[in-house]
């Protein structure tokens, strides 16, 4: 069933009957040439690539739980290509160009807006750092500017400019930046997939892998096994666990990350900003709410939530940046857990199990990575190589001294 | 979260600094362990769903290293130990 226009006028006239379920509720099959753990923004990307462009067939999507119930669902939005170095600029400047395209491709409002996003610059040091980083991008093709304190006053005449610790001086903008509608991003996903045949099999979590010979043949999961030519992972925070199956220990830990909404404002805040220094960043979603976070709590967990620190240090944040939220309620938070990599960057990669491969490590990061990390792992999962915008991702990376280190901060994964 | 620090008693985790697995405790020796053994202890990690023996920092108390027991999962801390005296049972600063 395909959307448009005309198609809701016409259920419009006929009582809206005939709408129909998105995708099936197949049970699980004997035997796939493709499995997919994980039934997040990545996994379901995934299969819809393999499926729409590399003609690949007898695909399943194994979830635990429910379709994008994990940090796809739990994220703030927001799609940027604002990295500085090569093993990563290219890479997600291709996802921003595949999220240009996305709704046209899978037919399914995602709601897309490219509102811009800033990084709010305090010191000379600073600025150097990020017009370094706007030419990095510019060179990989992607858009970046410099604005000035003036240019940034004249979008946001609220912010404290004069802060005595971090007074604004200017911005990095990147304007094809902004928001996306991101449980729309995991159920466009499913749908597409769904439509091209990919078994979307929920409730079903893996609960071990058979390898024989160096090779896998198949995942153990709560509903029996299911035989698998390839078996690709795609699990986010619970990377560790289930690449444990395989006897994998990874560069990883698992972080929680809090996220933040206020109660319904006036619209005042038009694109996205961070304010890095505070520990802060924010936008204002299409209800109205301020969606707004800023660092990982800092410890190890999989619990899904974190505690009140955090809290009030992202609410300082906000206030120094923007006092004039401080009579905003705020009306939820939430927890999601990140797969913290060592040098801050994922890993697209085989395994040294034959037809065993891996997708995670994308930090706090992996929500603007989503379709150039499914098109990637497809890629890589259909041809056996990786990706000419995903081949620094590696987990050998880390032994030959190839680290993609954004923030420099070394082997320390609650600092990136 | 409270830590029940072994000298000082209960503890707000805010003054303390956190480092991760306890594992961080074994370093390979460096004049006889290979490139490999140096690569796992310093990137790799079990990252458990459950109990985590991990070390923590109180920067802002009395700079002591602390080994904690917590569960990841519902982040009940049931063991703290000086990491002192775990090194010492492991047999380093002889």
């Amino acid at each position: 069933m395909r959307y448009s226009g005309f198609r809701v006028i016409a259920e419009a006239l006929t009582g809206h009957k005939g709408w129909k379920p998105v995708w099936r509720d197949p049970a699980p099959q004997a035997e796939y040439d493709y499995i997919i753990v994980g039934g997040g923004g990545h996994g379901l990307a995934t299969a819809y690539y393999l499926a729409k462009e590399f003609g690949q067939a007898r695909i399943a999507v194994l979830e635990k739980g429910y379709l994008g119930g994990g940090n796809v669902g739990r994220n703030t939005t927001i799609i940027r290509s604002n990295y500085l170095l090569d093993g990563n600029e290219p890479f997600y400047e291709f996802s921003l160009k595949l999220w240009e395209g996305l709704e046209q491709d899978f037919n399914y409002n995602a709601m897309v807006s490219q509102r811009g996003i800033i990084n709010l610059i305090h010191t000379d040091a600073q600025r150097d750092a990020f017009t370094r980083r706007g030419n990095g991008m510019i060179l990989n093709g992607a858009d970046a500017e410099m604005l000035s304190r003036d240019q940034v006053k004249a979008m946001y005449p609220f912010l404290n400019f004069d802060n005595a610790r971090f007074p604004i001086k200017g911005a990095l903008m990147q304007r094809r930046g902004g928001t996306v509608r991101h449980d729309a991003v995991a159920w466009g996903y499913a749908r597409g997939a769904d439509m091209r045949g990919v078994d979307l099999i929920q409730n079903c979590e893996v609960t071990g892998m058979r390898i024989e010979n160096g090779r896998i043949l198949g995942v153990e999961t709560s509903r029996g096994f299911i035989g698998a030519k390839k078996v690709g992972v795609a699990v986010a925070g619970s990377s560790s666990k289930v690449m444990a199956h395989a006897g994998m220990r990874l560069p990883m830990e698992s972080h929680v990350l809090q996220a933040f909404v206020s109660e319904g404002l006036k619209p005042f805040i038009d694109g996205v900003m961070t304010f890095g220094a505070g520990h802060f960043y924010v936008s204002q979603s299409d209800k109205g709410g301020l969606v707004f976070g800023g660092d990982i709590d800092g410890y190890n967990s999989y619990a899904q939530r974190g505690n009140l620190p955090v809290i009030e240090d992202v609410a300082e944040g906000g206030m120094a940046l923007m006092p004039a939220i401080g009579r905003a309620r705020l009306l939820r938070t939430w927890g999601g857990i990140m797969d913290m990599s060592m040098d801050g960057s994922p890993i697209i990669d085989k395994t040294h199990v034959d037809g065993l491969y891996f997708n995670g490590g994308w930090c706090y990061g992996g929500f603007k990575a989503t379709p150039a990390s499914g098109w990637c792992f497809a890629h890589l999962l259909a041809k056996d190589e990786p990706h000419k915008t995903a081949a620094a991702y590696r987990f050998d990376r880390f032994l030959k001294g190839l680290m993609i280190d954004e923030k420099g901060q070394g082997a320390q994964p609650n600092l990136h | 979260m409270i830590i029940n620090h072994p000298i000082l008693g209960p503890r707000d985790a805010q003054e303390f600094v956190y480092l991760g697995d306890a594992s961080l405790i074994d370093r390979p020796d460096g004049m006889t362990a290979g490139i490999e053994s140096f690569h796992d202890y310093l990137y790799n990690r079990d990252n458990p769903a459950g109990l985590h023996r991990e070390l923590w920092y109180h920067e802002q108390g009395d700079r002591s290293w602390l080994v904690v027991t917590r569960n990841t999962v519902s982040h009940e801390i049931t063991s703290v130990e000086l990491a002192r005296d775990v090194a010492r049972a492991r047999g380093r600063s002889k």
